[in-house]
């Protein structure tokens, strides 16, 4: 078991010693981001900001701009949230190469409660122009995505996690931006899932096959751009559609294939997120399972949507 | 040193011009911060920046950071006068498909250090900027112009405070303190002052100066090159619309075009009308 956020570290050190352009930035919160573990290794390419994230992605952008390849790490309610002015107005306005690093996104954050748990920064994120969206569905895709995002053009955001999960993928995974990965084909469903709910769509495809339920399961990891092509493969061959987050159902993943569909190909959506409320503290695999994002309620809502 | 004071006193004067004509051409823009800060560009462009307009992108050259992305159009005229875009260009400020943008955009227009518009972010850009030349060694100084409201911006002094822990000698920062802002004076809005004393409190070597005198602004420049361990904060008093009287200190002309008579008589205190070629009088 292994969090996302724990392929920062090893992952940017491995990138930094070969490509000395790679800074890193972070707004108190270091330890946490894993980026602490960076700035020993390159204490001149590292900058702990302070409890300033406005500041650090300005600063970043400054960077950007003189030909360096800044990560910016801090906690996401902080990075999208605080600094979105910055993020708007200079940083996805002027496309710079800014990649941020965003860790204890969504309400997995758990005991910290409803203001450390973000749920609509997919939404916001997916509104930007010149933004690119990777939620990775464990450590190895989140170290994929990592190294992909150093050869994307213009900012990238990706969306790590704090719980250690179990992982979907070994050490050879090959992580294709842009793309989804069909981990399990299927005629009845589509499910389509992304970040720790991918692993949660597998286990409940199992689910349903013991009860005679041929579910797809797709990882959409990528979401801005969404793979369109894949979605709408798969919702012409099941008819019926899934999706599951662990982010807000207005407008993250549910929001985009609900909008990619309803153009392309009209097909009914059943989204499983966080039911435009915010979050709420306790331990997170409680809290998980009070925003009924587990195995079970999957298993259960795609059993009603097949009614 | 007489004519140095004369020739930018001159190109100062143009950037004046060019900013009426500009403005009062698109009926739209910001005249107020502009004609405030023509004397502190006119230094910067015409005599203290290290840059070459036929070679944008060098990446030993000075930068110029606009953090008070609104005066743009004087920042558009100490370009297009230093080589970046023909002159001709000015007048399709505020256009639709023209390059310059109501406030600057540096995938547009070649010469923009970044993009701006949002207040309170320039000096945290310029801190980036200044990092990346001291991890490559060059010897690149970034200057950042800013606006006295701005200082209102809870970023401005988040940026102030990493400059000063980086010491980032690099920067040099110039604060356009004409006293006002859109809805009034900024001493009735939200007062500032001290702000010399906040500067240097945050760790800033600061220096007023009279912002209309051109050899002020160069002496200024010249002397903060020798401060060495910490980044500089040139705070330059300044008038509001300086050079067309009837404008000159008023709130309303921060973001309104003058028009009709207005125009005419802002023309002509500028003695715009000499700068135009007889067949190009559209712009009066």
């Amino acid at each position: 078991m292994k969090a996302t956020r724990q392929a920062v570290a090893p992952t940017l050190i491995e990138m930094g010693k070969e490509n000395p352009n790679i800074v890193a930035l972070d707004a108190d919160l270091a330890e946490s981001t894993g980026l602490n573990k960076f700035g020993k290794e390159f204490p001149d390419r590292f900058f702990d900001c302070g409890v300033a994230e406005q500041n650090m992605m300005s600063t970043a952008a400054g960077l950007a701009v003189s030909g360096k390849t800044p990560f910016v790490g801090s906690f996401t309610v902080f990075t999208i949230g605080r600094a979105w002015d910055q993020l708007r107005n200079v940083v996805a306005y002027a496309d710079l190469n800014v990649k941020i690093c965003s860790t204890h996104s969504g309400v997995s954050v758990g005991e910290d409660g409803s203001s450390h748990q973000p749920i609509e920064d997919i939404a916001m994120l997916r509104a930007l122009p010149n933004m690119k969206i990777i939620v990775p569905a464990d450590f190895y895709e989140a170290r994929e995505a990592l190294k992909a995002s150093v050869e994307i053009p213009g900012p990238v955001f990706i969306r790590l996690g704090r719980p250690k999960m179990p992982q979907v993928y070994d050490d050879d995974y090959s992580f294709k931006f842009g793309k989804a990965d069909v981990l399990k084909a299927g005629k009845d469903l589509s499910i389509i899932a992304t970040g720790l709910m991918v692993r949660m769509a597998l286990d409940a495809a199992d689910m349903l096959q013991q009860d005679g339920i041929d579910a797809e399961v797709i990882n959409m990891s990528t979401i801005k751009p969404l793979d369109e092509a894949t979605l709408i493969e798969s919702a012409r061959k099941t008819g019926r559609v899934l999706t599951v987050e662990e982010h807000s159902i207005v407008g993250g993943l549910g929001g985009a294939v609900s909008e990619t569909l309803s153009e392309k190909l009209p097909t009914p959506v059943t989204r499983i997120g966080v039911k435009d409320r915010f979050g709420t503290s306790g331990p997170y695999q409680e809290v998980l399972k009070y925003f009924g994002l587990t195995p079970e309620n999957i298993v259960k809502t795609a059993k009603e949507a097949l009614l | 040193m007489k004519d140095l004071r004369k020739h930018l006193e001159e190109r100062a004067l143009t950037l004046r011009r060019h900013t009426i004509r500009m403005i009062g051409k698109a009926q739209s823009g910001h005249p107020g911060g502009s004609l405030s800060a023509a004397d502190i560009m006119a230094v910067l462009y015409f005599h203290k920046l290290n840059i070459d307009p036929k070679k944008p992108d060098w990446p030993d050259r000075d930068r110029f950071v606009l953090s008070k992305g609104h005066a743009c159009p004087v920042l558009y005229a100490a370009l297009a006068e230093s080589g970046f875009f023909p002159v001709d260009e000015l007048l399709t400020l505020r256009t639709l498909g023209g390059r310059l943008e109501g406030h600057p955009d540096m995938r547009k227009l070649p010469g923009i250090e970044i993009s701006a518009g949002s207040l309170g972010q320039g000096l945290a850009v310029a801190n980036g900027m200044a990092l990346a030349a001291r991890l490559d060694g060059r010897k690149a100084r970034i200057y950042v112009l800013m606006g006295d409201g701005e200082c209102q911006e809870g970023e401005v002094w988040e940026a102030s405070m990493f400059g000063a822990h980086h010491k980032l000698d690099n920067v040099v920062g110039i604060i356009d303190y004409n006293n006002l802002q859109i809805d009034g004076f900024v001493s009735d809005i939200l007062e500032i002052q001290p702000l010399k004393e906040k500067w240097e409190s945050f760790g800033w070597h600061t220096m007023e100066i009279d912002g209309h005198d051109v050899m002020a602004i160069v002496e200024a420049f010249d002397a903060v090159e020798s401060i060495k361990g910490r980044p500089s904060m040139i705070i330059a008093k300044t008038t509001k619309c300086k050079g067309v009287s009837f404008m000159e200190n008023k709130a309303e002309y921060h973001g309104k075009a003058p028009s009709g008579d207005e125009l005419e008589k802002a023309m002509e205190e500028l003695s715009c009308i000499e700068m135009i070629e007889p067949d190009n009088k559209e712009g009066c």
